[in-house]
């Protein structure tokens, strides 16, 4: 359904050109759920931007992203509108700046429904309140009413998943949805999530930074650093033993509640300045299994084992 | 040996005005810490935990007179440190350092790391020689892992993990017997906050040094700690040694949050029995009557609405015990 090829986004800024994403390629069939994981400045938001054709003025993207065969890079204003309308959804990270405080929930709620579907007022209306119950708002019909800032954090993010589901995408991509929220009130968005998905039976991908979140929702995932994908499995062989020397790094020093742990073992240095041109594998500085090679050059992504991918100049063998 | 530091009914208590009050109308009052009693032995680390709104951070400023506050903290077995004035607790202040949130927002932009990481030596020690204090600050830098040479740059040209080390250098400096760390890892990357956990946790033990962490990651907190105590609009739920908090929880809040951590393990989180919490946290301003958890504890029962639990064995619920899940 999506087949994103060889993606690039760059940014032009006063401290030269910042190479967000290098190259991503991955393709995500009907009812999949799909989770990329990756730190900050790893590329995972701009990545799902540059799909929707909602880069900032001064990004550009190169590549290719096809939705259903329609080419969304480099769509036109109304390509994107309806594709965007009918077919892909986002769910952003901060649910009070990505609503308009002006508006009651009705009005932006309706909004999509009676400019795109076409729909009478009180239909819309209905409709928007079926969705705020589907999202288990209490007393839906009274708090639509209601402007964003008298919704709590969690409830907020509830509006923005219910307006998102209105037009019944095929795709939604939730961008951090649950990162801003308590963990009690991030474990009931996440089974929300869980049951809508179920439900409706449309696509997810899910961006995070939280690798338990991933496990609980997702059924394949792709790691991202420094731009690039490092590896790409499913679910469970991928928690069970990774095999790229970051996602092992990034699972060991994760604290878990289950298990009595000594010492974390902590990735030293930082993630890449991605103003400066890469050359070779971003991970190299940090890793301890690079070797002079991995300066130069990072292998792309092959598959080592059915249905698991990941890139690395070392053999299998090697990390062992 | 009496604690190193001994919290008796601790209270913080804000005024808050609404917009459209009138000037004469009384100012509603949010209690923010509602009667929090602990005890800290020097060397210790005891770990709080809430969620947003549970005013571990309030009571962490408490201690210091950050907020004013009313109640007991017992430093030492001698001194009440609520009762001093401002310029006593200046030395005392010494002894209680903090660790913020926000690495980058905690130091002042305008000063260089050498001259934020001295800062409390001029402040407390203000007659130790030029020579000294470039040595103890370049010994501190070292200890949290600073190179020499980035002695005289600016915060803004370091990454958020390697400004923590800075506020943890600006701590340290002046060998305090208590750290109180407020959510200091929350703003980090997964591979950053190990670091800065294992560094925290590396220089306690070296320094044999009292903490007090404060975070809303209950892996985190497991993690660093010897005594965890979980908070719930400004009262102690539960308060237990680590390894028996996060085995046997006995409060249904305690259960309820480990039960919604996610856990980087498909098979572990398919398996899981989640508690389901519903609704949000309620206003501070309106507490529940009898146990402010009531409207959310899937135990409640007439009781609750009537009476207020106390805090006894560690635990403060009229039904404690580990979860049943009939009935």
């Amino acid at each position: 359904m999506l087949d994103v090829k060889n993606l690039s986004v760059s940014f032009a800024t006063n401290d030269g050109t910042v190479n967000a994403v290098n190259g991503v390629s991955f393709s995500l069939e009907r009812g999949q759920t799909l989770g990329i994981v990756g730190e900050s400045g790893s590329g995972k938001s701009q990545l799902a931007f540059a799909i929707l054709g909602l880069l900032a003025q001064n990004g550009r993207a190169t590549g290719s992203a096809k939705f259903d065969g329609t080419e969304l890079i480099g769509a036109s204003p109304g390509t994107l509108n309806q594709i965007r309308s009918n077919h892909i959804a986002m769910v952003f990270q901060d649910p009070m700046t990505s609503l308009n405080p002006y508006m009651r929930v009705a009005d932006q709620m309706a909004e999509g429904l009676i400019h795109h579907k076409g729909l009478s007022k009180a239909r819309a209306m209905a409709e928007c309140v079926r969705m705020l119950d589907a999202v288990k708002i209490p007393d839906a019909k009274g708090r639509i009413r209601l402007y964003p800032h008298e919704f709590s954090g969690g409830m907020r993010q509830r509006v923005m998943i219910a307006m998102s589901l209105l037009c019944k995408p095929d795709l939604l991509i939730a961008d951090e949805p649950t990162t801003a929220l308590d963990v009690t009130v991030q474990a009931q968005i996440m089974h929300l999530l869980r049951d809508l998905q179920r439900d409706f039976g449309m696509a997810t991908i899910l961006i995070t930074h939280d690798l338990g979140v991933i496990a609980g929702f997702c059924r394949e995932v792709i790691v991202l650093y420094g731009g690039q994908v490092m590896e790409q499995a499913p679910v469970e062989p991928f928690f069970a033993s990774p095999t790229h020397p970051y996602s092992r790094g990034l699972l060991h020093a994760l604290p878990r509640v289950d298990q009595e742990g000594a010492e974390l073992n902590s990735i030293p240095g930082s993630p890449p300045n991605m103003t400066r041109a890469q050359k070779g594998c971003p991970f190299q500085p940090r890793c301890d299994f690079a070797k002079e090679d991995c300066k130069a050059r990072l292998s792309p992504l092959t598959e080592f084992v059915p249905g698991r991918k990941h890139a690395c100049n070392r053999s299998i063998e090697e990390l062992a | 040996m009496s604690a190193l530091i001994e919290a008796c009914d601790v209270r913080v208590t804000f005024h808050i005005r609404r917009e459209g009050d009138m000037p004469w109308t009384k100012p509603r009052e949010l209690q923010a810490v509602a009667g929090v009693d602990f005890a800290l032995n020097a060397g210790e680390t005891l770990g709080i935990v809430g969620e947003s709104g549970s005013g571990k951070s309030t009571l962490a400023r408490a201690l210091i007179q950050m907020v004013p506050a009313t109640g007991q903290v017992i430093w030492q077995g001698k001194t009440d440190l609520l009762a001093l004035s401002p310029q006593d607790m200046l030395a005392y202040r010494r002894d209680i350092q903090m660790v913020f949130q926000d690495p980058l927002a905690s130091l002042n932009p305008r000063m260089t790391v050498g001259q934020i990481i001295a800062e409390p030596l001029r402040t407390h020690y203000s007659a130790l020689p030029p020579s000294e204090v470039k040595a103890r600050v370049q010994l501190t830098m070292d200890r949290v892992g600073l190179l020499p040479n980035q002695i005289n740059r600016y915060p803004h040209e370091f990454s958020g993990g390697q400004c923590q080390r800075i506020g943890i250098a600006r701590a340290l400096i002046v060998e305090p017997k208590l750290l109180v760390c407020d959510e200091p890892v929350s703003a980090l990357d997964v591979s950053i906050q190990a670091q800065v956990i294992n560094l925290l946790a590396r220089l306690q033990k070296e320094l044999g040094i009292a903490m007090i962490f404060i975070a809303h990651d209950l892996s985190v907190v497991k993690h660093v700690s010897d005594r965890v105590m979980v908070m719930y609009l400004g009262r102690v739920v539960e308060t237990a040694a680590k390894r028996d908090l996060f085995a046997a929880p006995q409060h249904p809040y305690t259960q309820a949050l480990l039960s919604a951590v996610p856990i980087p393990d498909p098979a572990a989180e398919r398996a899981k029995v989640m508690i389901p919490l519903d609704g949000d946290l309620p206003s501070p301003m309106s507490p529940p009557s009898g146990c402010v958890f009531r409207t959310r504890c899937f135990r409640a029962a007439a009781r609750c609405v009537a009476e207020i639990p106390t805090l006894t064995g560690g635990v403060a619920c009229h039904f404690p015990g580990m979860m049943q899940l009939a009935g």
